[in-house]
């Protein structure tokens, strides 16, 4: 698969619909949900994004809040009893209303997916070799023998894994070799789009920074665009070029990481931000409270319970979306519209109260 | 752990298995050594007392060796076992080796066909129980399952012979008619093998006739292990990591399913196989009293009415020998299939 080679300046300017060829990924108001004897849970709720040839978007968030299901959701790899709704086009092609045939040809060579536990994700009983060989052979079944072999050294190679252990079995290597083997598997057939679900989270520091490397030289090397889902603050400065939070199913805001993260505009981002463990803390910060219950979320915006900003608005009406100051987008109504809050709106919440209301 | 060489060495592993034997070996010839003189009385007065006078139980004693120290007959024990001399019945003063030929087969040819059926029947229905999970098929084929495993041997026995047996004209009792028994050469002693060797296709059709419904009694209860066993494995697999990994890499569905799911799904099989098959050696004793089958099960059960123990001690260390190297084979089976057992 190639790519017409554009203009050098990736990681600097990403205007997706400018530069020429589009977004590879292009999500609108995609929806999940996953049903439950209690009601279904609307794990992700109406998220919409943009994804540039070579552009890594970071998707942070806490533990529950949807990231995970909407990687697996664009990837078409939801447990049987999840429904999922909207729009996600690759180059165009809508991928949700597709033949499941056809959604099949291009997992694997067009969108891949790294996960978060590599110890688990090799089958134990097959050498590395044939992990290669399967998923080769599947999307180019005419490929002669030496080739398919030739393409998987090459793409351990790429991951500094030496072409001797080529026939180990999964068990004879380290977390961190295993992560890089899966994110081998997961190049070598060089897909324009890959998922990466927290990547480095069962991982030590050192194969972390290791790992975060490899994602970036992706990008440089093969154009490849990466959703890069973490919680973990620091690598999104690292390795994305841009930022989108997620807060119980919706993207609350997203923009480029230099602006999102010197200007957050959400009250939630600016939480997230301010929770992040570095050296120089000296005392930990927290949100109080946890997200919502997703089966019948409160009306409203879902982080007011929570919000130190909250106003009467909030636990009305919806946000709305709006462009952020300095690009990108928020929703939350501290930022704005102004004039469409209704009069009396910009009160402060009572939280106390709904709290309670909450519980009962 | 890490290197080229890592992959566990094959030949080594099955050097120490196969090493690790003669002392297993010599633990239970031990044990079956202790506790038949552990038992009261001695072997001669339980099976020929009132029979003969005490000279002449005295006599016999002292032919068998009875009448020396213990750890004496205990060398001479080990020592014969080890020129593969198992010793001689005292009630018909027959060599075990030859007790065991003559009916081993017998016992064998049913478990092993008992297992055919059990596997052929088991694995595919857990598979498909498990593939679909809480489907009707999934639904029957539980049912079924638990049914056939708890029903005990004796009951299925007589409701095949019962209504199976006489529509179906199959016969009910012994191996083969008395006319088969005779004319077919003995040249392995399996009644199974030599009948196919001879080429008589009358005999052929009377050995397979006689061979189905005990054969499907036994095969029937093991199958309802196989089929629960590898519907749970199944449903673990099925949800394993590596499994949603392969799919991420866009394998299709038949393959995910058989070379990530089912194969992983049949490791612990393997092991269950070899448990299944020691107990079933054994085992096979009501099947064969119940059809009457002329086995080593049955044979033993004669034998310990008679209170021979000379044919009990050789019995039971062949059967003991046999259930090690079953289990040895298993586990190398195991090592063949799964490269982690290997350490």
């Amino acid at each position: 698969m190639t790519q017409p080679e554009l203009d050098p300046v990736l990681e600097a300017e990403f205007q997706p619909d400018v530069t020429g060829d589009g977004p590879v990924i292009s999500a609108r108001d995609v929806r999940v949900w996953y049903g439950t004897t209690r009601g279904a849970i609307r794990a992700v709720d109406g998220v919409s994004f943009d994804l540039a040839p070579g552009e890594t978007l970071g998707l942070v968030g806490e533990s529950g809040c949807g990231k995970s299901t909407l990687g697996r959701g664009l990837m078409g790899l939801l447990p049987a009893g999840a429904k999922r709704d909207g729009e996600v086009r690759f180059r165009g092609e809508d991928v949700l209303t597709m033949s499941p045939r056809d959604a099949h040809r291009l997992r694997g060579s067009q969108l891949g997916m790294i996960f978060q536990e590599p110890m688990t994700r090799l089958n134990p009983l097959l050498r590395v070799s044939a992990h290669f060989e399967e998923a080769i052979r599947q999307h180019e079944p005419k490929l002669p023998k030496r080739e398919v072999t030739q393409r998987a050294l090459d793409a351990l190679r790429m991951m500094g894994i030496p072409p001797t252990r080529y026939r180990s079995y999964p068990h004879e290597f380290s977390g961190g070799m295993r992560q890089r083997l899966m994110i081998a598997l997961a190049l070598v057939l060089r897909p324009a789009f890959i998922v990466a679900d927290e990547p480095t989270t069962a991982l030590d520091v050192l194969v972390e920074a290791q790992i975060v490397q490899i994602l970036n030289d992706l990008r440089r090397d093969f154009r490849t665009s990466l959703l890069l889902i973490t919680h973990n603050v620091g690598i999104v400065a690292e390795a994305c070029d841009r930022v989108a939070v997620m807060y119980a199913g919706r993207i609350v805001e997203q923009g480029r990481v230099a602006d999102v993260f010197a200007a957050p505009q959400h009250p939630y981002t600016r939480e997230l931000l301010r929770s992040t463990i570095s050296l120089r803390t000296t005392g930990l910060n927290f949100i109080p409270g946890s997200p919502p219950d997703l089966i019948d979320p409160p009306p409203g915006c879902r982080f007011a319970p929570r919000c130190p900003q909250a106003m009467a608005v909030c636990a009305t009406t919806d946000p709305i979306t709006i462009e952020r100051p300095g690009g990108g987008q928020v929703e939350c109504w501290a930022v704005g519209p102004t004039d469409l809050i209704p009069a009396g709106g910009t009160a402060r919440l009572q939280q106390e109260e709904l709290a309670v209301a909450d519980e009962a | 752990m890490t290197g080229s060489t890592g992959t566990g060495s094959l030949p080594r592993y099955i050097l120490q298995r196969i090493l690790l034997v003669i002392p297993m070996i010599w633990v239970i010839l031990t044990l079956v050594f202790v506790i038949l003189r552990v038992a009261p009385g001695d072997p001669v007065s339980a099976a020929l007392g009132g029979k003969l006078d005490e000279e002449a139980l005295d006599e016999r004693r002292a032919a068998l060796g009875f009448d020396r120290p213990l750890i004496e007959q205990y060398w001479d024990y080990l020592v014969s076992v080890m020129k593969l001399d198992f010793g001689t019945t005292f009630s018909d003063n027959q060599p075990i080796l030859h007790v065991v030929r003559d009916n081993g087969g017998a016992t064998l040819s049913l478990t092993v066909v008992a297992f055919l059926i059990a596997l052929l029947v088991g694995i595919p229905l857990g598979l498909v129980a498990g593939r679909y999970r809480d489907s009707v098929p999934d639904v029957a084929i539980r049912l079924f399952g638990i049914l056939t495993y708890a029903a005990p041997i004796f009951f299925v026995g007589f409701l095949l012979q019962a209504y199976v047996a006489a529509p179906l004209g199959l016969p009910t009792s012994g191996a083969a008619s008395p006319r088969t028994v005779f004319t077919v050469e003995p040249t392995t002693h399996i009644l199974l093998i030599d009948v196919f060797l001879s080429g008589d296709g009358a005999a052929i059709e009377d050995v397979l006739l006689h061979l189905v419904l005990p054969a499907c009694t036994l095969g029937l209860l093991i199958c309802g292990v196989f089929i629960r066993l590898v519907r749970v494995n199944i449903l673990q697999t099925m949800q394993a990591d590596y499994v949603e990994a392969a799919e991420a890499r866009g394998l299709d569905r038949r393959k995910v399913t058989w070379r990530h799911a089912f194969r992983n799904a049949l490791v612990p099989v393997v092991t269950v196989i070899g448990l299944q098959f020691a107990l079933l050696l054994g085992g096979a004793v009501l099947t064969e009293s119940t059809f009457n089958w002329p086995g080593l099960g049955k044979k033993l059960v004669d034998y310990i009415n008679e209170r021979d123990y000379g044919a009990v001690q050789g019995i039971v260390t062949l059967f003991a020998v046999a259930v090690v190297l079953i289990s040895v084979l298993v586990d190398v089976v195991n090592a063949l299939i799964d490269p982690r057992v290997r350490y």
